[in-house]
C-alpha cells in the first residue's frame, strides 16, 4: 500500500514535472469553455426552462475533451518507461505488476480530474449575468461531475491499455482513440439510426455514450451506466495488468 | 566449479533456457555465485549475460530451469528476490526530469523503505557515491559519470545483498570508468556482486571469478589463474634481439620447443621474436644462453602469459571468425 502510494504520487507528481500537464490543462479548459460559449450562443435571449448542464455534452467540443484529451494524457504511462528503460528499473523493486497499473491509473485519473479543475469558476461567473439561477442547479452539477469522473477513468483505463502495448507514445495515443472513439461512435448510431426495433439498436442505446452523459448532465444517476463505465474501467485495468504479465509468459 | 562454504549459495542457477519467440536466448546454464564474491560475467555483445541478469532480477522469466537468489526461486518468490538484488540494467535509464534527491528517495520508498529510513539511507548513499554537490539537479543535466553514480545509488539505496550491474562503465570515459571500478571494489567488501562486461580487461581487474558466456551458452567458470592454466598451452616469449632475419629464422627453427615464431623489425636494428613454446616449456633461459653463445644483443625478454582475449578465442574455438569483441 505504502508503495502504491508513492507511485500514484509520482505518477500525479510527473504531469506537472513538465510543461506537458499544464499544456493538456490549458487544453481542456480551452475545449470547455469553447463548449459553454456555444452552448450559451445558442440559448441567448431564448426561453428554455431545462438546467444549463443538460446542454453541455450536445456540443462537439466538450466530446473532444474525453476522446482527445483522454488518450494524450494516458499515452505516456507506460510507453515511455518501456522506450526509456526505466520499466525495467520499476518492474525489478519490490512492486507487484497491479500495483503499478492501479498507480499509473489512479495517477492519470487524478490528473484528469484535475484538468476539470478550473472550470469550478465557471458556474460563478454565469451566475453574475444569469437572470434565472435555476437553471444552475448543483443537483446536475453534481451529477454531470460524477459522469465525467466515471467516463473519464473509463478513458484513462483504455489508455492505460493501449500504452502498456507499446514504446511508442504515438501509437499508444493512436490505439487509446481508436477504441474509444470507436465506441463511441457505436453509441452515436442509435441516435442517427432510424428508429427500429431490434437487438442492434438495443445494443447501440445501450452503449451509447450521449445518451448516458444526457442523462447524467439532466440530474439523473442511472446506476447502470456507472456500473457500465465501471464495469469497463476493471475489464481494460486487468488487460493492462495480463499485458505487464505477458514478459513472464512462457 | 568452485564449491560454497558458507550456507546457501548466493546464486544458484540450474539448466535455465529462454528464448524469445523460439530462438534461444540462453541454453541450459548452471552457475552459482557464493556470498561475498565478484564475479564477472563476459562474452561478447549478445552471448545471453543481460538476459541471465534480467531473470536473475526477476523481470523476465525463463523458459525452463530454476534460477535461485539467496535461495528464493526467482518465479515462486519473486518479491523476496527483488527485496535482496539491487539491479542496475544496461544503459542505466534513469527519469530525465526528476532531480537527483527526489529520485533516490522515490526509490528508496518504493523498495519498502519508511520514511525516516528512506531519508538516512538516501543521504548515505549520496554521501557514499559523492552525489552531494548534484542533489537538486536534475537527472537529465547531469553529465555521464554522475548519471551512473545515480544508478549505482539506486541499485545500493536498499541495502541489498546482491547487485546485479548489467556494463556499469559502458559510455564512461577512461576517468570514470576508474572511478566505477574503485566504487565497485568498495562495495564488494560487503556484498555479491554479479558484473557484465564485454570489455575483458575491465572485469579483468575487478572480479576473482569469471563465467565466460558464448552465443547462450556458458563456456567456463573459473577464476582468471585458473583460467590461464587451462589455456597455458599458448606460453609465448617475446625476444627483441640485434641479429640477422636470416640467422633468426634459422636458430628458431631449430630450436624443437618453439613450435612457432614471428619476426618484426623493431626501432634501431632489433628484431622483435614472439615465440610460441611446446605445452608448459619456459623459453627464456634458452633464448637467454643462445643470445650469449652468438654475441647478439637482446634488449627485452619477457614471456607474455595469455591474456583474456586469448582465452576466450581458445574457449570459442580457433574458427570463430569476426568481431568477437
Amino acid at each position: 500500500m505504502a508503495t502504491f502510494l508513492t507511485l500514484a504520487r509520482r505518477e500525479l507528481g510527473g504531469y506537472f514535472l513538465s510543461l506537458r500537464g499544464y499544456v493538456i490543462i490549458a487544453g481542456v479548459q480551452f475545449l470547455l469553455g469553447a463548449s459553454l460559449l456555444i452552448v450559451l450562443d445558442a440559448l441567448n435571449d431564448k426561453p428554455f426552462d431545462m438546467p444549463l448542464t443538460e446542454k453541455i455534452p450536445n456540443s462537439g467540443f466538450f466530446w473532444l475533451i474525453l476522446l482527445l484529451m483522454a488518450p494524450v494524457i494516458t499515452m505516456r504511462t507506460f510507453a515511455h518507461e518501456k522506450s526509456t528503460g526505466t520499466f525495467e528499473a520499476l518492474l525489478t523493486t519490490p512492486v507487484s505488476d497491479r500495483a503499478v497499473v492501479l498507480a499509473k491509473f489512479c495517477g492519470a485519473w487524478l490528473f484528469f480530474m484535475l484538468t476539470w479543475a478550473p472550470a469550478a469558476v465557471l458556474p460563478f461567473l454565469l451566475s453574475r449575468h444569469m437572470s434565472d439561477m435555476a437553471m444552475l442547479e448543483t443537483g446536475p452539477l453534481a451529477s454531470l461531475t460524477l459522469g465525467v469522473a466515471v467516463l473519464g477513468a473509463f478513458f484513462m483505463a483504455v489508455g492505460c491499455f493501449a500504452s502498456a502495448l507499446t514504446r511508442s507514445q504515438i501509437i499508444a495515443a493512436m490505439t487509446s482513440f481508436s477504441i474509444g472513439t470507436g465506441l463511441f461512435l457505436l453509441g452515436l448510431l442509435a441516435l442517427y439510426r432510424p428508429p427500429q426495433l431490434g437487438w442492434k439498436t438495443d445494443l447501440f442505446q445501450h452503449i451509447s455514450m450521449v445518451e448516458h452523459m444526457s442523462d447524467f448532465a439532466s440530474g439523473i444517476v442511472d446506476t447502470r451506466h456507472v456500473v457500465f463505465y465501471l464495469s469497463l474501467t476493471l475489464v481494460f485495468l486487468f488487460l493492462t495488468e495480463q499485458v505487464l504479465a505477458s514478459r513472464r509468459w512462457k | 566449479m568452485t564449491e560454497e562454504t558458507n550456507g546457501t549459495p548466493m546464486i544458484e542457477v540450474r539448466g535455465l533456457c529462454k528464448e524469445y519467440a523460439g530462438s534461444p536466448a540462453i541454453t541450459d546454464l548452471t552457475f552459482t555465485v557464493a556470498r561475498g564474491e565478484i564475479v564477472g560475467f563476459i562474452g561478447p555483445n549478445g552471448a545471453g549475460k543481460s538476459t541471465t541478469m534480467r531473470i536473475l532480477a526477476s523481470f523476465l522469466s525463463a523458459t525452463a530451469g530454476t534460477a535461485r537468489v539467496a535461495g528464493y526461486d526467482v518465479e515462486q518468490n519473486s518479491q523476496e528476490v527483488r527485496r535482496r538484488v539491487g539491479y542496475m540494467p544496461e544503459t542505466n535509464p534513469l527519469p530525465d526530469e526528476m532531480r537527483v534527491r527526489e529520485y533516490l528517495k522515490f526509490r528508496a520508498r518504493l523498495k519498502g523503505m519508511n520514511r525516516r529510513v528512506s531519508r538516512e539511507r538516501v543521504d548515505e548513499v549520496m554521501d557514499q557515491f559523492g552525489l552531494e554537490e548534484v542533489r537538486g539537479k536534475m537527472i537529465g543535466h547531469l553529465s555521464k559519470g554522475f548519471r551512473q553514480r545515480v544508478g549505482l545509488a539506486d541499485a545500493l539505496v536498499h541495502e541489498p545483498d546482491l547487485l546485479i550491474l548489467d556494463e556499469p562503465t559502458i559510455g564512461l570515459d577512461p576517468h570514470q570508468i576508474v572511478a566505477v571500478r574503485e566504487l565497485i571494489k568498495t562495495l564488494a567488501e560487503d556484498h555479491t556482486v554479479l558484473i557484465s562486461s564485454h570489455i575483458l580487461p575491465e572485469v579483468e581487474v575487478t572480479c576473482n571469478r569469471l563465467l565466460i558466456m558464448h552465443r547462450g551458452e556458458l563456456l567456463a567458470a573459473d577464476t582468471q589463474t585458473n583460467l590461464q592454466k587451462r589455456v597455458g598451452g599458448i606460453s609465448r616469449v617475446v625476444a627483441e634481439l640485434e641479429a640477422p632475419e636470416n640467422d633468426l629464422r634459422e636458430v628458431w627453427d631449430e630450436m624443437g620447443d618453439v613450435t612457432d615464431y614471428h619476426l618484426t623489425s623493431a626501432s634501431g636494428k632489433y628484431r622483435r621474436c614472439v615465440l610460441t613454446a611446446r605445452d608448459g616449456v619456459d623459453l627464456r633461459p634458452q633464448v637467454a644462453a643462445l643470445a650469449r653463445t652468438r654475441g647478439w644483443p637482446m634488449r627485452e625478454l619477457s614471456e607474455s602469459r595469455p591474456t583474456l582475449e586469448d582465452i576466450f578465442v581458445q574457449l570459442t574455438g580457433p574458427d570463430e571468425e569476426g568481431e568477437v569483441f
